[in-house]
């Protein structure tokens, strides 16, 4: 169940939220559509369900144009960021709303719900009501609600935003083995790149209403197509006109040639990982990752001389665009 | 709400200063002294006036009441009341319901202007309802001839009394359901458009059970206001006895004609209706906060 989008726009007022998007999503897929605030991630998820309308440009779902299709025809399951639960609805009224409005036999209903609770890990919170859910178990509902209508495609709309990280983190893992079993076309949006990264195995970067580049995880951060997308994918210290991983930065106790001369400003230690704040000559700021032993066997410390070369580095013709050193 | 524990606290605690951490009014005397004001107040200006109406229909026993309140014009100004309540009730909770969508919902030019109008009976006194409606709608008026010559009159019957009823109490389901309805969002719709409801089924299904409670303060309170007016119907009925009269233009038509009791009697009715919908009020309250 593949969707095609051409030439898409979207207006609102003075602030174009999609300005001409075109992007193919695979069927079977699971991709995310990654980009900051206000990049119209939201607004195209929307789009594909049909519940923004369009300025210009053309959907099509399945090989079929969608454009002209209300949200009920669309074949959409669709998740909120904010679960959109049925308040006055017990969980199994919820999960068997568009069961209902289907029509199917009530024997089917029922058996169908106890199905999809299993699924989503809820079963014995049938009789509850939504308020009496935690907002993982929420979340989990909608999901189940959204799966029960058998959807051609499920859109989740920053589905985990509204999570504790601890919750978030579990989903996510639970969200990517759903996928593996239910292979129903999924798209999710999200402004976290380690989300993406994590759950996705395609993903879109938006801005400012354009896609910036679409791509594996691993494509996009190893070959990013521009400063943006090298800058939010993961982290980036600047070297000059160059774009640089700091875990790409090679740090040493002696200068070789090829190195600069850097102060280490401060140090911060994560566990496995060290990140250190540096200083060259002419003050500019960068940022290098080390691992733990290399750390230890640098002997770094705070006013410490080091001499540094990168290992990899980038260069962009809109360099001006990137993020100023992140 | 009564489930808030502090509120119980205070309530018990009718004297000594409040414990720690419980926000109250003022302690000592300047407590004592706000109450006596707040309590006083009301019942000079509310328990006061409606116990003696009371008392004073019901002092010379309960025949002459029930005399009273069953003569044939009392009754029939009874069942008019109720019969405009009847039409102009649901026709506002429609209207009221369909506005308050509208006005939540869409953006478009000439909203805010909605807005302001929709309270407008709120400031207007009844009395100038009532002539404006006479302009409109009176044999002269630019639509009364109009309907006249097709056999319909409004001013001076049963249509104008329920148009001036329907206008004093417009906008109490709009101010009632507008905010109940911008904090319930349209998401829950949304999602049951992707399920495959039909915009009504999901308005109906999912949003309403959302916003019943606001619905049906709204319903209580036109309720009342459709019970209680007086200065618009007034004007627009010709206060013909056992005709176009109301309740309300009942009890001043026998105040005037010296017959007390009836009037005292008409008047208990009255007010027993607005205390009963009092009760509903509070009892929908109470649902509401828990």
């Amino acid at each position: 169940m593949s969707i095609t989008i051409q030439g898409v726009s979207r207006q609102f007022g003075d602030f174009t939220a999609l300005d001409e998007v075109s992007v193919e999503i695979p069927g079977g897929s699971l991709t995310a559509l990654l980009g900051p605030s206000g990049s119209g991630k939201s607004t195209l998820l929307r789009v594909i369900a049909g519940l923004e309308r369009l300025d210009a440009g053309t959907v099509e779902i399945d090989g079929r144009d969608a454009t002209a299709l209300p949200p009920q025809r669309r074949g959409v399951g669709f998740v909120f960021q904010h679960y959109a639960a049925f308040r006055h609805m017990t969980v199994r009224e919820n999960v068997a709303f568009g069961l209902k409005v289907a029509r199917r036999p009530k024997a089917e209903i029922r058996a169908r719900v106890e199905e999809l609770l299993e699924l989503v890990q809820l079963p014995g919170l049938a009789d509850r009501y939504p308020a009496q859910l935690s907002g993982g178990q929420r979340q989990r509902m909608a999901l189940a609600r959204a799966l029960a209508v058998e959807p051609q495609v499920l859109l989740l709309d920053e589905p985990f935003g509204a999570l504790d990280a601890r919750v978030r983190q579990e989903l996510r893992a639970w969200l990517r083995r759903l996928h593996d079993e239910v292979h129903v076309t999924t798209v999710f949006v999200t402004h976290d790149q380690e989300e993406a990264m994590e759950v996705a195995d395609r993903i879109v970067v938006m801005n400012a209403g354009r896609i910036e580049q679409v791509g594996g995880p691993r494509d996009l951060y190893e070959h990013p197509a521009n400063a943006f997308v090298m800058g939010f994918v993961g982290p980036v210290t600047r070297l000059g006109e160059l774009f640089v991983r700091p875990h790409d930065l090679q740090v040493r106790r002696q200068p070789n040639g090829t190195t600069a001369e850097a102060m280490v400003e401060r140090l911060v230690h994560l566990g496995f990982e060290v990140r250190a704040d540096l200083v060259l000559g002419d003050g500019q700021r960068l940022q290098a990752q080390l691992s733990r032993e290399d750390a230890e066997e640098l002997e770094l410390a705070r006013g410490q001389i080091v001499f540094v070369r990168p290992s990899r580095t980038r260069q962009f013709a809109d360099a001006a665009a990137g993020p100023p050193g992140v | 709400m009564p489930s808030d524990p502090t509120a119980q606290a205070t309530l018990e605690r009718p004297i000594g200063p409040p414990p720690l951490g419980v926000a109250t009014t003022p302690a000592g005397p300047a407590r004592l002294l706000l109450r006596f004001v707040a309590l006083g107040y009301l019942a000079m200006l509310l328990v006061l006036p409606v116990g003696a109406v009371i008392w004073r229909a019901l002092g010379h026993g309960i025949a002459p009441v029930w005399q009273a309140i069953t003569a044939p014009d009392a009754l029939h100004a009874f069942w008019l009341t109720v019969l405009i309540a009847g039409i102009a009730v649901p026709l506002n909770t429609l209207f009221g319901v369909a506005c308050a969508v509208v006005l939540v919902r869409q953006r478009f030019w000439g909203r805010r202007l909605l807005d302001a109008v929709i309270d407008l009976p709120f400031a207007i006194s009844p009395v100038v309802i009532g002539l404006a409606l006479i302009l409109v709608y009176g044999q002269a008026g630019w639509l009364g001839s109009w309907l006249a010559d097709r056999g319909v009159q409004v001013i001076f019957s049963l249509p104008g009394m329920v148009l001036a009823t329907v206008f004093v109490s417009l906008p109490y389901v709009v101010r009632e359901v507008t905010p109940v309805l911008r904090e319930v969002g349209i998401e829950q719709e949304e999602a049951a458009w992707t399920l495959g409801a039909s915009p009504l089924r999901a308005f109906l299904q999912v949003t309403l059970p959302a916003i019943r409670w606001g619905v049906a303060y709204g319903i209580v309170l036109t309720t009342a206001r459709a019970l209680g007016e007086f200065g618009a119907v007034s004007i627009v009925s010709g206060r013909l006895a056992g005709q176009t009269e109301t309740m309300t233009l009942y009890v001043e038509n026998r105040f005037e004609g010296f017959d007390l009791v009836g009037a005292y009697a008409a008047a208990l009715v009255l007010a027993s209706l607005a205390l009963l919908t009092l009760l509903v009020m509070t009892r929908l309250q109470r649902k509401d906060g828990s």
